[in-house]
C-alpha cells in the first residue's frame, strides 16, 4: 500500500503508526483515527454544502430564465459565503411561547440526520466511513431521526402554521416511507445483500448497472425520496402559499440556515444513492481502476446529476394537493411497488445460475410489461371515471346555460 | 476500563436519566421525547454489542414509528399541547408494588446469573447476522412458524384496520 494508490487508508496506516509510537495503546489509536476520519467526512460533506447553495441557486435561476447569482466571484461563485454572513448577522429570534431546549435542538438534529447517511456512502472503493451489511435500513433509520427532527421544530415552535407543516410532512414521509423501502429492497433481492458497497460490486465486473435490471424501483425510488426530501411536487410542508413556510417558519438566521443547509445536502445524498444503488456508484467502465479519487470523482458527478433530475422536477411540477399525494402514494405507488418486488423475487430465483445478459434481459422485459399493464389499468380507470363524470359536466353546461 | 465499557456506561446513565424523565415529566410531548432518547440508548446498546441489525430495526421501529405515533396521538388528542392535570391517579400505589416487585424478582434471578464475569465469544470471521437471521426465519427447523404467525396476524391486523376505517357504502 503507498500513497499513490490508497491514500485515504495510506494516511490511517501512517497515524496508527505515529499514535502507537507514542506509547498509546492500539484501541485508543483506532479511536482518535475513527473520530479524525468522522471529522474529515463531515467537513468534506459541509463544504459540499456550501458548493450546493451556489449550484441550487443557478440551476434555479436557469429554469425560471434567470442568471442567478453572478456578482460576488467568477460566476457568483462566492455567493454562499455572503449567505453566510448575512445568515450569522441576522437577529436570533426565539418566539415567545416556544419550547427552547426542542426548538434549539431540532435544526442540529435535521442536519445530523443527513451527515449520518454519509457514513455509509461508498465514495471509492477505498474510500468509505462505514460498510454496514444493513446499510439500506440504516438509509430508512436515519430518515426517521430527521421526520423526528421536523416534529420537533414544528411543535416547539408554538406556531399554528409550524404545527401543520409538520403534521403534513410526518403524513407524507410515514406513507412515502413503505414504496421507499420497498425499491429498497429490490437491489437488495439481486445482490443478497443490503451492504451498499456489495450493491456497488454487483454493478461492475460481470454486472450491469441496476438501472436496466430494475427500471420500475428506480423511478419509484426517485419518486419517494423527493417525497422524503420534502421538495415540489411534494413540498406541502413547507407551501408557502398555504401556510406561509411550515414547519421552519419562526426559524431566523442560522438556524433557518441549519435547515436549508440540511435539505440541500440531504438531495445531494439522495442523488448519491440513486447513483449507488442504481448507477453503478463510483464505477465507469473500468475508469475507476486508476485512482480511487477518480472513483470519487466519478461518484460526486454522478450525485450530482441526481440531484440535478431530483431539481429539475422541484423547479417544473407544481405542488400538488395533500389528498392527491396520499391517494398516488398509496392507491397507485404502494401497490406497483409490491407487484414489482413480487416479480423481481420470483424471476431472481427462477433465473439463478443463468448468464448475466439473459438475466438482464429477462428483468428488463419483465419490468417493461408491468409498466405497460399498468399503464392499461390507469388508462381504463381514467376513462371509467371521465364516463360517471360526464353527465355532471352535461347538466352543469345546461344549467349554465338556462 | 475499555472504550466499550465508558460507551455502555455512558448509555446506560443516558437510558435511565431519560427513563426517569419520561414519567416524571410533566410536559407530555417532553415525556415522548425523552421515551425517543431511551429508546435510542437501547439502540447504543445494540450497536455495542454487534447486533447491527437489530440496532437500526430499534431506530426504524421505535422511533420512526412508534414514537411519532406517540407524538401524533398526543397532538390530536389534547387540546392544548401541555397537560396541566395531575400526574398520578388513584392506583399510583398498587402500580409501584408491582413495580417493585417485577424489579426485585428480576433483580434476584439476574443476580443468581454468572453471564455477568464472562466475556462473550469472539464471533467467527466472516459471520454476517443478517444473512444467519434471514435464513433462520424461514427455515423449517427454525423459526418459520412463528414468522408466518406473526404474518398473518399482521394481515389480519391490516384488514381489521381497513375494515374500521372505511365508509359504509
Amino acid at each position: 500500500m503507498t500513497f499513490w494508490s490508497d491514500p485515504i487508508n495510506f494516511v490511517a496506516q501512517w497515524l496508527r503508526d505515529v499514535f502507537t509510537g507514542w506509547g498509546w495503546s492500539s484501541g485508543l489509536a483506532n479511536a482518535i483515527i475513527l473520530l479524525l476520519g468522522a471529522l474529515v467526512l463531515v467537513s468534506f460533506a459541509m463544504l459540499l454544502d456550501i458548493f450546493l447553495v451556489w449550484i441550487e441557486r443557478k440551476v434555479v435561476a436557469r429554469f425560471q430564465d434567470r442568471l442567478g447569482p453572478n456578482r460576488v466571484g467568477p460566476f457568483g461563485i462566492f455567493q454562499p459565503f455572503a449567505d453566510i454572513v448575512k445568515l450569522i448577522l441576522k437577529e436570533d429570534i426565539t418566539p415567545v411561547g416556544a419550547d427552547k431546549l426542542v426548538y434549539n435542538l431540532a435544526p442540529i438534529l435535521s442536519l445530523t440526520s443527513v451527515l449520518l447517511l454519509w457514513a455509509i456512502l461508498p465514495l471509492a472503493a477505498t474510500i468509505y466511513g462505514a460498510d454496514l451489511n444493513v446499510a439500506l435500513l440504516y438509509l430508512v433509520a436515519a430518515g426517521a431521526l430527521g421526520t423526528l427532527s421536523i416534529i420537533m421544530a414544528g411543535w416547539s415552535s408554538n406556531n399554528k402554521y409550524a404545527l401543520l407543516g409538520a403534521f403534513r410532512m410526518v403524513a407524507s414521509m410515514v406513507s412515502y416511507e413503505i414504496p421507499m423501502v420497498v425499491a429498497l429492497l429490490i437491489p437488495t433481492i439481486i445482490t443478497g445483500s443490503m451492504s451498499v458497497r456489495e450493491i456497488t460490486l454487483a454493478q461492475g465486473d460481470g454486472g450491469v448497472w441496476f438501472f436496466i435490471v430494475a427500471p420500475l424501483a428506480t423511478v419509484i425510488f426517485l419518486i419517494s425520496a423527493i417525497a422524503e426530501l420534502g421538495r415540489s411536487p411534494f413540498d406541502l410542508n413547507e407551501a408557502e402559499s398555504e401556510i406561509v413556510a411550515g414547519f421552519h417558519i419562526e426559524y431566523t438566521g442560522m438556524k433557518f440556515g441549519l435547515f436549508y443547509a440540511g435539505e440541500l445536502l440531504h438531495a445531494f445524498t439522495f442523488g448519491g444513492f440513486l447513483a449507488i444503488l442504481f448507477f453503478g456508484g463510483y464505477r465507469f467502465f473500468g475508469l475507476e481502476n486508476l485512482h480511487p479519487l477518480v472513483g470519487a470523482i466519478i461518484f460526486l458527478v454522478k450525485a450530482l446529476i441526481g440531484y440535478w433530475v431530483i431539481m429539475w422536477v422541484k423547479y417544473t411540477v407544481p405542488r400538488i394537493r395533500i389528498d392527491h399525494m396520499l391517494g398516488f402514494n398509496w392507491k397507485f405507488l404502494t401497490p406497483l411497488s409490491l407487484v414489482v418486488l413480487m416479480v423481481t423475487a420470483v424471476l431472481n430465483q427462477a433465473l439463478a445460475g443463468s448468464e448475466t445478459w439473459v438475466y438482464a434481459l429477462v428483468m428488463f422485459l419483465a419490468n417493461v410489461v408491468v409498466g405497460w399493464l399498468t399503464l392499461e389499468i390507469l388508462r381504463a380507470y381514467s376513462r371509467s371515471q371521465r364516463k360517471a363524470e360526464e353527465p355532471v359536466v352535461e347538466s352543469v353546461a345546461q344549467a349554465a346555460h338556462h | 476500563m475499555t472504550a466499550i465499557q465508558i460507551l455502555f456506561i455512558l448509555s446506560a446513565v443516558v437510558i435511565l436519566g431519560a427513563a426517569v424523565m419520561v414519567v416524571s415529566t410533566k410536559n407530555l410531548v417532553h415525556a415522548a421525547l425523552y421515551l425517543v432518547a431511551a429508546l435510542f440508548g437501547v439502540a447504543v446498546l445494540f450497536a455495542l454489542l454487534d447486533a447491527t441489525f437489530l440496532t437500526v430495526v430499534q431506530v426504524v421501529v421505535y422511533i420512526g414509528a412508534i414514537a411519532i405515533l406517540f407524538i401524533f396521538a398526543i397532538m390530536l388528542t389534547r387540546r392544548e399541547m401541555r397537560d396541566q392535570g395531575e400526574q398520578l391517579n388513584r392506583g399510583w400505589g398498587a402500580a409501584a408494588l408491582i413495580g417493585l416487585l417485577t424489579f426485585g424478582g428480576l433483580f434476584m434471578l439476574l443476580s443468581s446469573w454468572r453471564g455477568f464475569n464472562g466475556t462473550a465469544a469472539a464471533l467467527p470471521s466472516g459471520f454476517d447476522g443478517v444473512v444467519e437471521l434471514g435464513a433462520a426465519l424461514v427455515s423449517t427447523d427454525a423459526f418459520v412458524l412463528p414468522f408466518e404467525v406473526a404474518s398473518v396476524l399482521l394481515l389480519a391486523a391490516l384488514i381489521g384496520a381497513v375494515y374500521v376505517a372505511g365508509t359504509k357504502k
